[in-house]
């Protein structure tokens, strides 16, 4: 069992390295379908594996194993997995458990209070203006969906920009993207090590409001003009003017390699459209799948020392 | 203080059995159509107009009194009774909503249009929209 139970806990790792990249490079639907999948299919993987490593652990306490009927020794004597590997597993397990109950809470709560919002707003009509300085625009998941833009914004763009701003909005609204981004983060809970790949469905709900606000304006450079005046608009005073001069003169090749989010929305809308890419989508779902082999194999093998311990005793 | 208008009987009709919630968002459908503002009498005929049963007058007053309770409606005195305004909804929705969402998670469950900028982002970002411009 050693191999195969190990393997389940190691694959989230990769996962988490590989999340960004795959994020960066899949066509944002195909990518946010992939990535939330995943989280919660190596979410389930580990915690299954996890539950094994204690299980057989627990297995081995010899009060159990004359209330089971079946030989401790055999179980001592064949896994290999220690029982304080075994022990180890379970503590992780319970935090996992206590995690994912926490989380499940709080974005429930959030989530019927954003519904609750949502409906008490003035009812017609799907976009509300909100008073005050701030410069925000967001979707507010209910039913019916708004779309909450501050009237400062909204004068600060033209018309175009209005026209992008509401398209974006109206994708996150209209595909649902809040599920994807709490099922991901719940994985994430489930297990830590997935949080890269939460933080990338995260970003590739964006882009795939980017991509359809592109779309429907037929101006990808319109968005990433548009996303750019409002995020110089929200957080005022970060360019002085010297420095400007400074970055054009030195650099020519962009690094976007550690930037936040919203300069590769920016950088991938004045790309072409992304396209897609079954291989990488084929070659990630196959290493998924393997992981659920992995588990599956697993419990057999666990399930198989079970019926030895019965059968010699 | 309030009083009930001239004899409307209160069991005249039976009413129709609606949720509380939803008779008072037509109180308020009412009110915002009207555009200006309305005594119970005036709310509860426009309703009983839209609807097909009739609503008791002192349900109208309760609701509105209970809405003006709230803080949903502004009253000012009208004859022996008061008349009625929505107090403006879309700012005092937002306020509700940016009180309630300071407590609450916000990435809980909002995505943002444009997450936060820092002095690295905003750069990159001038290079990249201006570079755009110089080559288209």
């Amino acid at each position: 069992m050693l191999l195969v139970v190990y393997l389940p806990l190691l694959i989230p790792a990769l996962a988490a390295v590989a999340a960004r990249p795959l994020a960066a490079r899949l066509e944002p639907r195909q990518g946010t379908w992939l990535l939330t999948m995943a989280a919660v299919a190596l979410a389930g993987c580990s915690t299954v594996a996890l539950a094994l490593l204690a299980a057989s652990a627990v297995a081995q306490i010899p009060m159990l194993a004359d209330l089971g009927d079946y030989s401790q020794s055999v179980i001592h004597h064949k896994d290999p997995a220690s029982a304080v590997t075994g022990t180890v597993a379970a503590v992780v397990l319970t935090m996992a458990a206590v995690a994912v109950a926490v989380a499940f809470r709080h974005r429930a709560r959030a989530l019927a209070e954003s519904y609750r919002r949502a409906a008490r707003l003035h009812e017609d009509g799907t976009v509300v203006v909100q008073r005050g300085a701030a410069v925000e625009a967001y979707a507010l998941p209910g039913w019916p969906g708004r779309i909450v833009v501050s009237g400062r914004l909204l004068e600060a763009l033209d018309e175009p920009g209005r026209a992008a701003l509401l398209a974006h909005e109206r994708a996150h609204l209209a595909g649902r993207h809040h599920l994807f981004t709490t099922v991901a983060h719940l994985a994430a809970a489930a297990n830590p090590v997935l949080l890269p790949l939460a933080r990338a469905v995260d970003y590739t709900v964006e882009r795939w409001a980017d991509e359809h606000a592109a779309r429907v304006t037929g101006d990808r450079r319109l968005v990433a003009v548009t996303i750019g005046r409002v995020a110089m608009l929200a957080t005022p005073g970060r360019l002085p003017a010297a420095t400007l001069g400074i970055v054009r003169a030195g650099s020519r090749q962009v690094s976007l390699a550690w930037a936040g989010p919203v300069p590769r929305r920016v950088a991938a809308l004045l790309g072409p459209p992304p396209r897609s890419r079954a291989l990488l989508l084929a070659a990630a779902v196959l290493i998924v799948l393997l992981t659920g082999a992995s588990a599956v194999e697993a419990a057999k093998d666990l399930h198989a020392l079970l019926e030895l311990a019965q059968a010699g005793h | 203080m309030h009083q009930e208008g001239p004899g409307h009987p209160s069991a005249e009709y039976p009413e129709p059995r609606r949720p509380a919630g939803s008779l008072e968002a037509e109180v308020l459908a009412v009110l915002r159509a009207a555009g200006t503002a309305l005594t119970p009498g005036q709310v509860r005929e426009r309703l009983n107009a839209r609807q097909r049963g009739e609503l008791a007058y002192s349900t109208v007053v309760t609701i509105m009194s209970r809405l003006h309770a709230k803080g949903l409606l502004a009253r000012e005195r009208a004859g022996r009774g008061f008349a009625y305004t929505p107090v403006d909804d879309a700012s005092l929705a937002a306020g509700q909503m940016n009180r309630a969402l300071d407590g609450a998670d916000h990435d809980a469950v909002l995505t943002r249009f444009v997450s936060g900028l820092s002095g690295r982002d905003a750069r990159l970002l001038r290079h990249l929209l201006d570079a755009g411009e110089d080559g288209g």
